[in-house]
């Protein structure tokens, strides 16, 4: 048995900064380790400021997931306010946050994801020729055309939100801006050209289409767009064979309304929707290089370990639910909202699902949008005025493109004593627990092919890149 | 020209930012101006062992390096070691890497507020101990000292901003590779005239309010946020305004007030960001180059004449009194 360990980073086309330790034995990683090497300690730094801080401070914790660091202290200090934002005020908040949401899926696919099809390693595969020339970094036809038309979405929240990222334009009470009808007009061709882009470049084939499928065989089956070289060399690689989970996966759900999120919250374990309790949350820091005790968020503390002891290999902690590792992210979005490809893809759980599962929320955030703009009512208000108490506790739980994101605040003489953030990939890229669980993206990297001589293997960069991991927002 | 671009500590939004760039697109634009990247840790294909062994080639003086982009402050915590921010797969931090690859580049051009000058990393009690590349703040000598200067002869050039705009870095590249970034194109803090000789005041739509200081009380409301809710805009440098953001935007246009993101210190105003601090019901922060008194002689005189139309507009979310036109000829 030949036993090896490799360091792998720089660990790029994430956003921000990894490092993954692999043990390997026989060709194959045995164990994985995935180190945040940044702590920049944003709980921190909101200590002692007043509690409005946080909406201009926490949105720059992510320049890629910024309007869902906005939304989540927005609704944190909304809840400890014992509120909800104005109804009109809530659905411009959820066009800024889904435009994000969907711009980032598809600069994750585009960018990200899919260069690495076009590495000479593969060639001669007969995909080969179409993803070097859809694909290849800073290059490629397809990732041209995805940077010009998100550059072009982006128009939504220059209209709305002044820019992108760091807006502060979502508050407590709603938003800044009152649309006009013609605001309306303009968004809603924005989005049509988005459309346009998404049916001529990503699925060759109009959204509803791909929404439509309902099983693994009609997902095989499609052929249109990048989404079919996607799954061509999805088969071809046996991605949907790599990388699984654990079967868990947890929603908060996504952009809220009165008549609850409209992607579903819950939580899909051993097959089955279940009901979420965020009471049961636990950030466990035996392998974090942090000091104290595991807690629930609302009594948390970030406590940097400057000796950063040699039991702990990450700045960042382990949330757990119940005591279990849980995957987050479009794909788990999908399985708890009951869609019927993504509930078909929760017991294959590996690259393709998560990728396939982004795809999905794609085609629907685009449609949802299109109808949101359309709910919009530029006679009513999109402010209600909110005072923010003296003294009390609240939480924000979101959807980021990446998954679940909360913030929970507590205000004590109109200071912030206590901000506990939980990111996304907090859940997917945390370290060990105290009973030596790994977290969701080491559990998954186990079983990964190491081909000979490789120094950074592909499998593994396939593997980690499925889950999109954000480890700006990861430690904060 | 080549670019290595690295991500120290901050939050990768000037990247995003910076993706945003159009007519071209910034594939096409940096294609066109002949600028590539050795590496970008979101764009570019190589990762991990490839990645070391660029940054080992350039160190070693094989690759030669003309621009180094740094995005992001450099934490020198916990205690001077730097090693809150680790270079994944390095063994180093990103203040030694800096500190390094900085005395092989032709330019050194620090992007975003965090690394030209700390930024938002560096607010509250600055746990990380977070600087930028050649200021503490607003004190020159960061990472870098104050005397440095890169292989072109020029100190670190400032692209500040929170974000930067895609245009300010876009257009800084172009311009050093046009040989026209000199330091006479640099202002007081290191950052490129050409967008920070204006300031965020020109060409804001609030302007007609702010001629009259005919103001919003609260967030939503659509008149001038100069002497309720916190805006610097007369103060902060940036052509926001003028060439707007992601299209038509910029802050004040979406009815928030400016910060002053392309300013040192600007994480820590002293007041809370969107409340406007006062002594005896005057705003402590006028406009720098305009004597005090007459500012007060000129804002209460125009407060006085407000006409109608911009006084109950300035208090509403939205335009309730058009202008009044003469009527058509009959």
């Amino acid at each position: 048995m030949s036993e090896t360990s490799l360091l792998v980073g720089p660990f790029n086309r994430v956003e921000g900064d990894l490092e993954i330790r692999l043990e390997i034995a026989d060709g194959r990683v045995r164990a994985a380790y995935a180190n945040s090497p940044l702590f920049r300690g944003f709980e921190r730094i909101l200590l002692g400021k007043a509690p409005t801080e946080a909406l201009t401070i926490t949105p720059r914790i992510c320049g890629i997931c910024s309007i869902s660091q906005s939304a989540a202290a927005a609704r944190a200090l909304a809840n400890a306010a014992g509120v909800t934002p104005s109804a009109q005020g809530e659905k411009v908040a959820n066009l800024l946050h889904g435009v994000e949401n969907l711009a980032d899926h598809v600069t994750h696919f585009n960018l990200f994801f899919m260069p690495d099809f076009a590495r000479p390693d593969y060639a001669g595969r007969p995909w080969h020729d179409r993803a070097i020339a859809r694909f290849t970094a800073l290059q490629g036809s397809g990732l041209r055309a995805a940077t010009e038309a998100r550059a072009k979405l982006f128009h939504i929240v220059g209209l709305l939100g002044g820019k992108w990222p760091h807006t502060l334009a979502i508050q407590p009470g709603g938003v800044t801006r009152a649309p006009t009808q013609r605001d309306k007009i303009r968004i809603a061709t924005d989005l049509r050209a988005f459309r346009r882009h998404l049916e001529t470049e990503l699925f060759g084939a109009p959204l509803e289409g791909f929404v439509a499928l309902t099983s693994l065989d009609q997902l095989d089956a499609w052929q249109t767009g990048d989404a079919g070289l996607f799954l061509t060399i999805a088969r071809d690689l046996g991605l949907d064979q790599i990388g699984r989970g654990q079967g868990r996966y947890l929603s908060y759900g996504a952009y809220p309304s009165a008549e609850g999120p409209l992607f579903g919250r819950g939580v899909w374990s051993a097959g089955a929707l279940q009901e979420l309790d965020p009471a049961a949350i636990r950030e466990d820091l035996s392998h974090a290089w942090m000091i104290g005790e595991a807690a629930h968020p609302s009594q948390g503390q970030t406590a940097p370990d400057e000796t950063m002891r040699d039991a702990a290999y990450s700045w960042c902690k382990a949330p757990r639910l119940g005591g279990q590792v849980f995957e987050t992210g479009a794909l788990a979005r999908q399985i708890i909202d009951g869609h019927p490809l993504a509930v078909a893809l929760a017991a294959e759980g590996g690259v393709r699902a998560r990728i396939a599962g982004r795809l999905l929320e794609i085609a629907r955030t685009q449609i949802l949008l299109e109808v949101l703009v359309d709910q919009i009512d530029p006679t009513q208000s999109f402010m209600d005025i909110v005072e923010i108490p003296d003294t009390g506790e609240g939480c924000g739980l979101v959807e980021a493109a990446r998954g679940a994101l909360g913030h929970w605040i507590r205000i004590e003489n109109a200071e912030i004593t206590s901000y506990q953030i939980i990111a996304p990939t907090t859940w997917n890229f945390s370290p060990r627990d105290d009973g030596g669980a790994p977290g969701a993206v080491e559990a998954a990297l186990v079983g990964a092919a190491v081909a000979p001589g490789e120094e950074t293997p592909l499998s593994v960069q396939h593997i980690v890149r499925s889950f999109d991991p954000c480890m700006v927002c990861t430690v904060h | 020209m080549n670019v290595l671009w690295l991500q120290s500590a901050g939050c990768g939004g000037c990247t995003m930012s910076m993706l945003c760039a159009e007519s071209p697109n910034l594939l096409d634009l940096l294609e066109g101006a002949g600028i590539s990247f050795l590496w970008h840790p979101a764009l570019s294909v190589e990762t991990g062992a490839e990645v070391r062994a660029l940054l080992q080639r350039i160190e070693a003086g094989e690759q030669e390096l003309d621009v180094l982009c740094i995005e992001g402050s450099i934490v020198r915590g916990p205690n001077g070691t730097g090693k809150y921010h680790m270079l994944s797969g390095t063994g180093r931090s990103m203040l030694d890497w800096t500190q390094s690859l900085a005395q092989k580049a032709r330019h050194v051009v620090a992007v975003g507020t965090c690394a030209t000058y700390g930024g938002v990393t560096s607010s509250g009690e600055n746990p990380s101990d977070a600087i930028g590349v050649q200021y503490e703040g607003a004190h020159p000598g960061g990472a870098l000292p104050a005397e440095f200067t890169s292989g072109s002869g020029m100190p670190v050039i400032n692209i500040a901003g929170c974000p930067t705009h895609p245009d300010w870095v876009t257009e800084t590249l172009m311009l050093i590779a046009a040989g026209a970034m000199t330091r006479d194109a640099l202002d007081g803090f290191g950052r490129p005239k050409f967008y920070a000789d204006h300031l965020v005041h020109h060409a804001c739509p609030k302007n007609e309010f702010y001629e009259y200081k005919a103001s919003a009380t609260k967030l939503s409301e659509i008149g001038c946020m100069m002497e309720h809710l916190g805006c610097v805009g007369t103060q902060a440098v940036g052509d926001c305004n003028i060439r707007s953001w992601n299209g038509e935007g910029s802050c004040t246009r979406a009815g928030y007030p400016c910060i002053n993101c392309t300013a040192p210190e600007f994480e820590e105003p002293g007041h809370r960001f969107t409340e406007t601090p006062k002594f005896a019901g005057i705003p402590v922060g006028l406009p720098s180059d305009m004597p005090k008194a007459w500012f007060m002689a000129l804002a209460s005189l125009s407060k006085a004449a407000t006409p109608r139309r911009i006084g109950v507009n300035a208090t509403s979310d939205r335009i309730t009194v058009p202008p009044s036109l003469k009527g058509p000829k009959q």
